[in-house]
């Protein structure tokens, strides 16, 4: 990524700047342990770039952002569990992705003995007429695990508070030490329904860390397979959410359209999610001429079908009685969290790596990114739904661009130790993708960072003052990855 | 909508034709029916998918068994809400650690005769998370499977397969109460 600077601050600086980020200055992107160190990526709205910021651990010790920066409370708490390092001054210390139950503690720092299970206290609610209602982590319907513990007063949350890391894997220590083609398959298996955009950033860390540049039709196809995961993966949410409120022909139809997406997929490039398919240097798979000709059907085909459905998405007044007014995100929340994709940009953030972290080949498309203020779910639906539009035009634009020529380029010996990091915007949001290299070029450091992590807390947020009964449409309207997150 | 609702009414179904059960499913099922004792079930089977640590990707693909191409229920097979209205749990992942008591007392809700179906690479050994302090590897080391359907992700098509077979294997043959419980797993509670 052209621009990223990293610098080296001392403890005193390191607070000085989370104290900005506590004042509005910049962005919070990531925040995240090393050997002996802690990193932490920044925006500076009025500059645009990235900047890495890291401090030294002295002691086990460094000083907490969470303290002065809400949003890094979780993140900080990551970083506890997994690398043992005590974030001087973070407010919360209870444990987050380790319940007990790993086989080591602190596998990433010292990897002792594990940690003894204990009974996770949940924040404490009192008032005359509250009662609690636990959920999870397996819940009703066919998805991922986390538990909610909402408190509720009758019909009306008063608070919901999340606790996940039911699905932690461990990735970031299986990456370590892993070749480099091992990493990006286990990239690819971070968040299955953003496969493509994790193996895109990790492509693309890996190549600005080796300094590679790989072939324009390889550019030209991954950002093609980028839109067809976006596509499917909007098509899946639109259809969710309105079966969410009781519409259940929407979500018929849209599961038709997804399908065509994926099966379009897997007859061009070999997968129905297009899982290792983007690998450091390039593509593993050509787009035939007969391929490319039913892209273009396809795509002229979907519009006008979508078109329809969302005309019955805005004019059927019960459904959008359930989905205007609900689960509203504070414009003041996000500016303060930075969450990507539809939840930031449904409340006023107008951001798209796509366009704010440019990369080719997008640099060189035209598309519009959507932002409106209203923060409730029939925002995110027509953000969603505004997207769409635009990934079918994206998909023409590419394939009018699209090269003729080699699908990867060779990747030279790392030699030394080196790092990169690149940003890709994935359907939910943007995913930040850090990788360093060791000289013999196996994965020193891998820090994937999912755009959840600054979704769920704001979920949080926006179901208060709900009724109970709202809740599955709200957290649809955000799907926020579970496993993104727990990794 | 009017208008939409004709054009479905009159164009037909969207729904492809169900697939013959695979043989390398029948196969693996017929073994593991072979203790099981009568009871005829009928053609239908209840569902409860539970994640065990996946990528979601497996999920994504039982959820595409729903939609109006694949119509999973004309089949009578049918997703439910509880384990304790199940007869099959679907398992996917590589059994996260922290995943497994949920997985356990899900599998002691759900009443007896039962069958897990391990979906996807990971749940049938553990996939690329094998070896990880933070999981289990393969369903197997917590319940017992009777059917893996290997794929990442496996597509609908195969995991419909592998259901179909599972269920004219059990009314086929009938099944009975599984006995047998997987080590180290405590007494229904
Ligand atoms: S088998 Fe593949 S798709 Fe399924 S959970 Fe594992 S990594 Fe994800």
């Amino acid at each position: 990524m052209a621009g990223l600077k990293r610098i080296t601050l001392d403890a005193a600086a390191w607070a000085e700047r989370a104290a900005a980020l506590g004042r509005g200055e910049g962005e919070l992107f990531a925040l995240f342990g090393d050997d002996g160190q802690v990193h932490m990526v920044v925006r500076e709205p009025e500059l645009g770039a990235l900047e890495m910021l890291t401090v030294a651990v002295e002691n086990g010790r460094y000083p907490s952002v969470g303290a002065q920066h809400a949003p890094a409370i979780r993140l900080e708490r990551a970083i506890r569990d997994l690398f043992g390092y005590e974030p001087e001054g973070l407010p919360d210390t209870r444990p987050w992705l380790d319940h007990g139950l790993f086989k080591l503690s602190a596998p990433l720092g010292a990897a002792g003995a594990p940690r003894r299970q204990e009974d996770y206290p949940f924040l404490p609610v009192e008032g005359e007429g509250l009662h609690q209602i636990p959920v999870g982590p397996v819940h009703a319907g066919i998805i991922e695990p986390g538990h909610f513990r909402f408190t509720a007063n009758g019909e009306t949350i008063v608070r919901l508070e999340q606790r996940l890391g039911y699905v932690h894997k461990g990735v970031e220590t299986l990456m370590r030490g892993a070749a480099l083609d091992r990493a990006a398959q286990l990239a690819g298996r971070i968040s299955g329904d953003s496969t493509v955009a994790y193996q895109y950033a990790f492509a693309r860390a890996a190549e600005q860390t080796l300094g590679v540049k790989p072939p324009a039709r390889a550019i030209h196809l991954r950002a093609l397979m980028a839109e067809f995961e976006r596509i499917a993966n909007h098509f899946g949410d639109f259809g969710a959410i309105c079966n969410d409120a009781s519409f259940a022909l929407i979500h018929a139809h849209t599961g038709m359209l997804r399908e065509q997406v994926l099966q379009t997929a897997d007859a061009c490039f070999g997968h129905r999610l297009m899982r290792d398919r983007i690998v450091p240097g390039g593509v593993t798979h050509d787009l035939t001429e007969e391929g490319a000709a039913r892209v273009r059907a396809l795509a002229v085909e979907i519009a006008p079908r979508f078109a329809e459905l969302f005309e019955i998405y805005d004019s059927t007044a019960s459904l959008l009685d359930r989905t205007v007014t609900t689960g509203i995100t504070s414009a003041e929340l996000v500016k303060r969290f930075a969450p990507g994709g539809y939840v930031g940009r449904a409340s006023g953030r107008k951001f798209d790596a796509r366009q704010d972290l440019p990369y080719a080949p997008y640099n060189k498309l035209s598309f519009k990114v959507p932002v409106l203020t209203a923060g409730d779910v029939d925002a995110r639906v027509r953000i969603r739904a505004e997207e769409i539009r635009t990934s079918l035009s994206l998909i023409g634009q590419i394939l009018d661009a699209l090269p003729e020529g080699e699908l990867r380029a060779e990747l030279p010996a790392a030699k030394e130790p080196r790092e990169g990091m690149a940003v890709v915007e994935a359907f939910r949001g943007d995913v930040l993708m850090y990788l360093r290299l060791a000289a013999d070029g196996t994965v020193a450091r891998c820090h994937p960072r999912d755009a959840s992590w600054f979704q769920w807390p704001l979920l949080e947020a926006a179901i208060e003052g709900n009724i109970v009964a709202d809740f599955p449409l709200c957290n649809k309207s955000f799907n926020c990855s579970y496993s993104g997150h727990d990794l | 909508m009017r208008t939409l609702l004709f054009r479905s009414i009159f164009k037909g179904p969207a729904t492809i034709e169900g697939p013959d059960a695979g043989p390398q499913a029948v196969r693996e099922l017929v073994k593991s029916l072979d203790d099981l004792s009568r009871r005829v079930l009928g053609r239908s089977l209840a569902i409860r998918e539970v994640d065990a640590g996946s990528c979601n990707g497996c999920e994504l693909e039982v959820h595409a068994l729903n939609n109006p191409i694949y119509d999973l229920e004309r089949f009578g097979l049918k997703f439910v809400a509880s384990p304790r209205h199940a007869d099959v749990l679907l398992v996917t992942g590589p059994l996260t650690r922290n995943m497994r008591m949920a997985l356990e007392r899900t599998w002691r809700a759900t009443p007896d005769p039962k069958w897990v179906v391990a979906l996807g690479d990971c749940a049938c050994t553990g996939g690329l998370f094998a070896g990880s302090y933070a999981c289990e590897g393969a369903v197997s080391e917590a319940v017992p499977v009777d059917l893996r359907i290997p794929g990442c992700p496996p597509p609908p098509i195969e995991i419909l397969k592998g259901l179909i077979a599972l269920m004219d294997a059990a009314s086929r043959t009938g099944t009975a109460a599984r006995i047998g419980r997987p080590a180290g797993l405590p007494a229904r509670e």
